[in-house]
């Protein structure tokens, strides 16, 4: 492995002087690769995330067939060559309308993380560094979003806001970045005492320069695993809130509002509700199982 | 030592709530003249390290003055002129380099907060000062022994340029054999710089080679001072002192005793 013959990139990045700041960042980054990589059920995790995204990413060419066009004399009909999930109660194809949900499930779940960890974290460094009473103004809004269950909250604010993806992900968004808070806050309470930190203010660092490039970057780890982890919860909620007819609405693709309606055949035809329960399921065990990778490659206390 | 450096009056640190409130540093005083090395010691928990801190201005919470040139400090945070004049070398060399920074940003930010000029080269130069080749600079803390973590936590110190040093057991979390190494760094650096130390430790080896003036710490108060000629002849006054020494030579001599 620390051939000193290698050359090129391979032998950039085993080099075991490094020569610049890159350098040095890209073999952590590259090591960080390996480790994952050795985890073979997280790699599996990720493999089957980054096919959901090719697979959203490239849905018109994939898609067997329309995802809304109709056709009444093929409704219900289970799978087969040329249906292979079968057809809904309208006749449409369950394949491409679960090829076509991808994106909203994705969407949803990449917006709501983009919302959800630079607020917790915003939130829970600048809690847990000042202390006092700022940490325990925020800490008791904290508290007010906790105490409710994050799917009755999620519930509350779309049915304030009124039903609708983008609407989704705001509620989505309000109900989970308290705990990322916490979390946050929970981290920059040790974080704030150690001698680094002390080091950086003995050399006059700013409290904002100290959040940022001390406090931040120790943060991050557990964040971005606590997120990942979340991405989970929220495919799930967000399903839910379509199943409940409050996220995206009729004749959108989306796999929780497809579960919905395929409730009402369950007993007669069985995959028009199975095939995008399948899909949410799979799903969210691939983020899961990446996220737990994630946390063995990054969380300090794991190493 | 016509005019003192630093000098530190009727300093006394407290600790918890009102009700049990711990007074842990008392009545503490000393003051040091420019290129001389002052040793505090005493047994763990007497509050040297206290001393250091609040003279550091990392705790704001004490009553007394701390004067930098016969100035005052303030006791809420220490301006930029404070901190260019006074730097401090942490115990623990494990904790106090962030593990996530790449030793060329470790030297490189106090560089950046006090507006520096040609930092790579002083990077370069203070790496080649405390021993370590300047292709170390893009290394992580995880990737260093703890000798050559704490070379890094003393060149970071010294890229300040400052004329006081605040040592808190510089060696006391190395290896037997990595201490006279980083306590040979620290005698060199001082000659080469003329600095001034304030040096705090448990261990009266470690100090004896360092300070010309020890002052010996017992719950909280500084209950004698000594020159280190003093110490070697074992001319202690207060009986706690004479105690203390003769441990400390008794377990020195019992390493020894093990090492042959």
């Amino acid at each position: 492995m620390d051939d000193m013959h290698q050359h090129g990139f391979r032998g950039w990045l085993a080099a075991p002087v490094p020569a610049s700041a890159a350098q040095a960042r890209a073999q952590q980054i590259w090591l960080g690769c390996k480790r994952f990589a050795a985890n073979r059920s997280a790699l599996a995790g990720l493999v089957f995330l980054l096919l959901l995204v090719i697979v959203a990413w490239l849905a018109p060419l994939i898609a067997p067939y329309n995802p809304f066009q109709q056709s009444l004399s093929a409704r219900l009909t289970p799978p087969s060559a040329a249906h292979w999930f079968g057809t809904d109660e309208l006749g449409r194809d369950i394949l491409s309308r679960i090829i076509y949900g991808t994106r909203i499930t994705l969407y949803i779940a990449v917006l709501t993380a983009g919302i959800v960890a630079p607020v917790g974290l915003i939130v829970g460094t600048i809690a847990g560094y000042f202390g006092g009473w700022i940490d325990l103004v925020l800490m008791r809004i904290v508290d007010v979003f906790l105490a409710f269950p994050s799917l009755i909250l999620a519930l509350a604010f779309v049915t304030a806001l009124g039903p609708g993806i983008e609407n989704a992900v705001i509620a989505l968004s309000l109900a989970a970045w308290p705990p990322i808070a916490r979390l946050a806050r929970a981290e920059t309470l040790t974080i704030r005492k150690s001698d680094y930190v002390a080091a950086m203010r003995m050399q006059g660092a700013s409290h904002l320069r100290i959040i940022w490039s001390d406090v931040i970057p120790m943060c991050l780890p557990s964040v971005v695993v606590r997120v990942t982890l979340n991405m989970a919860i929220v495919i799930l909620t967000a399903a839910g809130l379509g199943f409940l007819g409050l996220g995206a609405q009729p004749p959108s693709p989306e796999w929780g509002a497809m579960l919905s309606t395929g409730r009402e055949f369950m007993m007669n035809a069985w995959w028009v509700a199975a095939m995008p329960g399948i899909a949410i399921l799979l799903t969210s065990l691939a983020v899961n199982l990446a996220g737990d990778g994630l946390r063995d490659v990054l969380d300090p206390r794991h190493d | 030592m016509t005019q003192s450096l630093l000098e530190v009056t009727d300093l006394n640190v407290s600790f918890g709530e009102e009700d049990e409130r711990h007074h842990v540093v008392k009545d503490v005083g000393f003051h040091i003249g420019r290129g001389e090395c002052y040793g505090l010691i005493g047994e763990s928990g007497c509050g040297k390290t206290t001393v250091l801190r609040a003279i550091a201005g990392l705790n704001s919470d004490y009553d007394g003055s701390i004067l930098l040139d016969a100035q005052k400090q303030p006791k809420a945070r220490r301006g930029a002129g404070f901190l260019r004049r006074v730097q401090m070398v942490f115990q623990d060399p494990y904790a106090s380099l962030h593990p996530r920074k790449m030793v060329d940003k470790v030297l490189r930010e106090p560089l950046q907060i006090h507006g520096f000029d040609r930092q790579r080269q002083r990077i370069d130069e203070v790496l080649v000062q405390v021993g370590l080749d300047p292709s170390f600079r893009y290394r992580y803390p995880h990737e260093l022994s703890g000798g050559q973590r704490q070379r890094v936590v003393v060149a970071r110190a010294l890229i300040m340029e400052p004329e006081i040093l605040l040592l808190d057991e510089p060696t006391s979390a190395l290896d037997v054999s990595v201490q006279a190494e980083i306590l040979n760094l620290l005698t060199r650096v001082q000659r080469e710089r003329g600095l001034t130390y304030l040096l705090v430790s448990h261990d009266m080896a470690v100090i004896a080679h360092v300070c010309q003036r020890i002052g010996m710490m017992q719950h909280g108060r500084i209950i004698e001072e000594m020159t280190s000629e003093a110490v070697r002849n074992g001319q202690a006054q207060k009986q706690y002192t004479r105690e203390f020494l003769d441990a400390s030579a008794a377990f020195a001599a019992a390493l020894e005793g093990d090492a042959t």
